[in-house]
């Protein structure tokens, strides 16, 4: 909608291609973590369950599915 | 504007704290309610014949351990949420008709809070431990991330109800557009999706309901949090004189988007 009425441009500039792949790559990695966080069975961590178990207690309390 | 590093370091530092505050949050509502849950739990297991001494002997993480492991969870998940939000801050901004930085900033945490929490929470709402089934959980994991995206799908279907009508339509017709929009996605969602009951029949209703009030308080006070300390944040990098200056293009500061929030009216 904004991109046919530039005029409405407020004080931020276009979206550049490297701003574009910089936020990819920043959501990528934040991907990760949250999955690290509150998904994680203990596949990606390599730590057996123990992470999961050390923030299971907050995992629930956010409400993502558990056990 | 401020670079993309510091928007998200602002971000990523909001949700830190807003994060910690919502474990602080989380260690006083949830915790007894974790604890009785396990209670319950135990009584079931040892009212069975057990071969060991108990079972807690495999247990990687003592009690003691997860409640600090609540902080370090609840930290880093706020993190993560406050550079998602620092991100899609940067990506939408000049998409959200308001001049004012930290409006935005609060309407994107807003309607992350709504999509992202309130939408799923509704259909799936938090269990405490020991009450979910095993075998279900990557079909349960699978639909609670679908309906995470569906209900930031719906919040984008209100926002463009609410830019359907004409700008100079009564504030009701333009709220009733949003909302339709809004629960036409989630009505759809919540249909399609799979339901999960797995409550067990005689689990205490009243301890439930105590614990699913303060999980969603926990998601309440994070995204409250990490809202009003990213824009808070940012309008400490806007007071440098450079941000304040005139922008060319702009629009002259009217009433019109301290009316309408998300969406000025269009320019005459
Ligand atoms: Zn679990």
């Amino acid at each position: 909608m904004s991109s046919s009425t530039p005029a409405r441009t407020l004080a931020h500039p276009a979206i550049s291609a490297r701003l574009l792949w910089l936020a990819l790559a920043v959501v990528a990695v934040l991907s990760l973590l949250t999955y690290l966080v509150a998904f994680d069975q203990g596949a990606v961590s390599q730590s057996g369950m123990y992470l999961h178990e050390l923030m299971h207690d907050g995992r629930h309390l956010l409400g993502v599915p558990c056990h | 504007m401020p670079s993309f590093l510091s928007v998200l370091l602002r971000g990523l530092l909001a949700g830190l704290v807003a994060g910690l505050i919502a474990g602080t949050f989380a260690y006083f509502a949830g915790e007894p309610r974790i604890d009785a849950a396990i209670a319950i739990e135990e009584q079931a297991t040892h009212s069975e014949p057990t071969t060991g001494e108990d079972h807690h002997e495999d247990e990687l993480v003592s009690r003691d351990g997860q409640r600090a492991g609540l902080f370090l969870a609840t930290g880093l998940f706020g993190v993560a949420m406050g550079g998602m939000l620092a991100t899609a801050y940067v990506l939408l901004r000049r998409r959200l008709r308001t001049r004012d930085d930290g409006r935005a900033a609060l309407l994107l945490a807003g309607g992350a809070l709504l999509g992202a929490v309130v939408v799923p929470f509704l259909k799936y709402p938090a269990n405490p431990p020991a009450v979910g089934n095993p075998d279900t959980i990557n079909q349960r994991t699978g639909s609670y991330l679908l309906l995470v995206v569906l209900g930031l799908v719906a919040v984008w279907a209100g926002a463009l109800g609410h830019r359907a009508l004409r700008p100079d339509a009564p504030d009701w017709q333009r709220a009733a557009a949003a909302v339709g929009g809004f629960l036409l996605v989630t009505v759809v969602a919540y249909t399609v999706l799979p339901s999960f009951h797995e409550v067990p029949d005689d689990f205490p209703a009243a301890l439930l309901w105590d614990f699913r009030l303060a999980s969603l308080g926990t998601q309440l006070v994070l995204w409250t949090g990490i809202g009003l300390l990213f824009a808070a944040l940012l309008s400490w990098s806007g007071r440098r004189p450079t941000a304040a200056a005139p922008l060319p293009g702009g629009e002259p500061v009217g009433a019109d988007e301290a009316r309408d929030g998300v969406d000025a009216p269009a320019r005459p």
